[in-house]
């Protein structure tokens, strides 16, 4: 199969998108004649023009504003938020506003809508420029909440929340976007709520989300050369979440490790690791360990960032606490 | 961009050359009945009956915009509004019972009683599409509908109704901004009456006027008298030929005061005497009918027919209210997710 960066698949996904549905349209800071500022809509003004592909001022709520408004009136927006650390200052609009209009409408209103962003964690991006706080957004029902981690699944995963008739915070890893992958050709839409098991194996499961799943594929190879059988599982999507493929796995395991990159507390692992002690207490032989970013800000200088930052080493040390 | 002052209404007796027939007067004039008996039944089931709980925010004393403004839509035209919205449902015609159904929490509500005061004018049936109850963030919402219909090749409007709170908000700035360099077909409305709750607006808007704000986004403005629905009905009319016709947004400025409170709970004991006096002898309503008298385009027999058709309406939307029962519990996980 062509291999294709995560930057190209998640393009050719909105491209498809965009031929598909003249209903699809983007809006964001420089996406247009700058082609985004890592690419992702290279192309697209030209081929689209300027009502479908709009720069906008740096008004961040205005932007999302503008796209629940233009979803609510039968378009479907996918605005960009150039850092995920941007989109604090746009959270009313996305989760007081969008979020609860289909519900507090009695479900008259619908916002077809994605707000798509990116989280430079690993780039040296320093505190301002490399935040991840997916739980910001699962924590507040009406959103759906989505994080690629492969070419494969940012194509077919974007093509899904354009097609979605809600509001969805599509996240997307800064250090994946020049990562190759195989991606078929042609349309093709992964189902949200359905994890991927990425690595069969009976000794250990480890959960791992976005940047991560990759670490803990290369975790996971270097602990089967010290004996052990790990399952690797990328849930894709947390809210939906799919815990029914965790607790199965979790069954065979007896053990778990949810590996992400934004902080320990109250962040994904927290989240994964209580709803596996709520529903499959049975099934554990031994804590579950949370790898993860620890409680501070991000660090600039290279060298303390990569300290900061889970790893593949980081969850192998893990995985050998756990069994040892 | 000047800001166009239209404090002077036009005279009785030009009424007619400026689009204003009698039958559309006398609707205004049966809108601004309907919201103002509408919210005083509101505040008696608050306040008196303890039949009703929950913030809730009258526009007593602003009817004349909701009615002004929005008489000068076409019926497609759609409009924003905020948690002191029942009068912008009225004026563009959601009905009173489904209204006071909504502020009862319950099921025949415009919300299905999911929204309450604070969003009961959602209701896009009747081109209601929105209501906020954070302050300023319809606005940006209001230029994505706009965006939208321009998109589709439609030539409705957007009117977007906010106070003067709002104008100190990021949402207002950024939208304003945008509106103006997308040149989107919106008006908005602010409705300003003096108090962000107890905060003056002299106290908290480093401007001559919110009107004058539009100038910092190549904006027209309007300053206009707001409880003159005649004069915000001109006002609003010329804004909105404006937006059709491809002219970009305008930002209209009414100028009114809230017979009571923020909100119904609220006393309103920080507004000094004299300006409550001042304010409650230009009510919108008494002088409307006075200046329909002296132009003889209407008689005390009209007033009276309207006042009664009005009371029995809203009689019977409570009586439809209280009767209609609550969404159950088990129904609510259906509304989080559109399917």
């Amino acid at each position: 199969m062509r291999q294709l960066t995560y930057a190209d698949a998640l393009r050719e996904g909105l491209r498809e998108e965009m031929i598909r549905d003249p209903r699809v349209v983007l809006m964001g800071e420089e996406i247009g004649v700058f082609e985004g500022v890592y690419k992702v809509t290279r192309g697209l003004l030209k081929e689209f023009g300027p009502e479908r592909v709009r720069d906008t001022p740096i008004s961040e709520a205005a932007i999302a504003g503008a796209a629940i408004g233009a979803a609510l009136a039968g378009l479907k927006p996918v605005a960009e938020i150039m850092y995920m650390d941007f989109v604090p200052i746009c959270l009313d609009q996305i989760a007081t506003q969008a979020a609860k209009m289909h519900f507090m409408s009695g479900g008259k209103l619908k916002v077809p809508m994605v707000l798509r962003t990116q989280y430079s964690l690993g780039r040296a991006h320093g505190s301002q420029h490399s935040q991840f706080f997916p739980s910001w957004f699962f924590q507040v029902p009406g959103l759906k909440v989505v994080l690629p981690s492969t070419p494969h699944d940012a194509k077919g995963l974007l093509k899904a929340a354009i097609r979605d008739g809600n509001p969805v915070v599509f996240i997307e890893s800064g250090v994946l976007y020049r990562t190759k992958g195989p991606v078929p050709e042609g349309d093709y839409v992964i189902p949200f709520g359905q994890c991927d098991v990425k690595r069969k194996g009976n000794d250990l499961t480890i959960v791992a989300v976005s940047r991560l799943v990759n670490e803990a594929l290369a975790a996971a190879t270097k602990l089967e050369e010290e004996g052990l059988l790990v399952e690797v599982i990328d849930p894709r999507t947390i809210q939906p979440l799919d815990l029914a493929t965790i607790l199965e796995s979790v069954k065979r395991t007896g053990r778990l490790i949810v590996a992400s990159d934004d902080v320990k507390s109250g962040g994904i692992g927290s989240e994964i690791a209580a709803a596996v002690v709520e529903e499959g207490f049975d099934s554990l032989d031994a804590p579950i360990l949370r790898v993860a970013s620890p409680n501070m800000p991000i660090p600039f200088s290279p060298t303390l960032e990569q300290a900061y930052m889970p790893n593949a080493e980081k969850i192998a040390e893990a995985a050998r606490k756990l069994i040892g | 961009m000047e800001i166009t002052r239209t404090f002077k209404s036009v005279d009785a007796g030009n009424y007619a050359r400026h689009g204003l027939s009698r039958e559309r007067l006398l609707q205004m004039l049966r809108r601004m009945i309907e919201i103002r008996r509408f919210e005083e039944r509101v505040e008696h089931l608050f306040l008196q009956e303890g039949a009703l709980i929950g913030p809730s925010h009258l526009c007593l004393g602003q009817e004349a915009i909701a009615a002004g403004a929005i008489g000068a839509l076409k019926d497609d035209d759609l409009i924003t509004t905020t948690y002191r919205g029942h009068g912008h449902a009225i004026a563009k015609g959601v009905p009173l019972k489904l209204l006071m159904a909504e502020l009862f929490g319950k099921a025949t509500g415009t919300c299905k009683g999911l929204g309450g005061s604070m969003h009961v004018a959602i209701y896009p049936e009747k081109g209601s599409v929105y209501a906020t109850a954070i302050v300023g963030s319809g606005i940006v919402i209001a230029n994505g509908i706009a965006l939208a219909l321009r998109q589709a090749g439609k030539r409705q409007v957007v009117m977007t109704f906010f106070g003067d709170g709002a104008s100190n908000t990021g949402s207002f700035h950024e939208g304003m901004n945008l509106a103006s360099v997308w040149k989107l077909p919106v008006i908005f409305v602010c409705e300003n009456n003096l108090y962000a709750m107890s905060t003056r607006a002299d106290q908290a808007v480093a401007a001559e006027s919110v009107a004058s704000r539009a100038e910092a986004y190549r904006m027209r403005s309007v300053l206009t008298d707001g409880n003159d629905a005649v004069a915000v009905f001109l006002a609003a009319k010329q804004a909105i030929e404006n937006a059709r016709n491809g002219h970009g947004p305008t930002l209209l400025e009414c100028m009114t005061y809230k017979l009571k409170g923020h909100g119904v709970y609220d006393k309103a004991e920080y507004r000094p005497k004299e300006e409550v006096e001042r304010w409650l002898k230009r009510d919108p309503i008494n002088n409307f009918e006075a200046r329909l008298l002296e132009a003889k385009l209407a008689t005390q027999a009209d007033f009276d027919q309207i006042e009664k058709q009005v009371a029995a309406e809203v009689e019977e939307s409570v009586t439809f209210a209280k009767k209609s029962s609550v969404l159950p519990f088990e129904d609510l996980m259906k509304y989080v997710y559109a399917r």
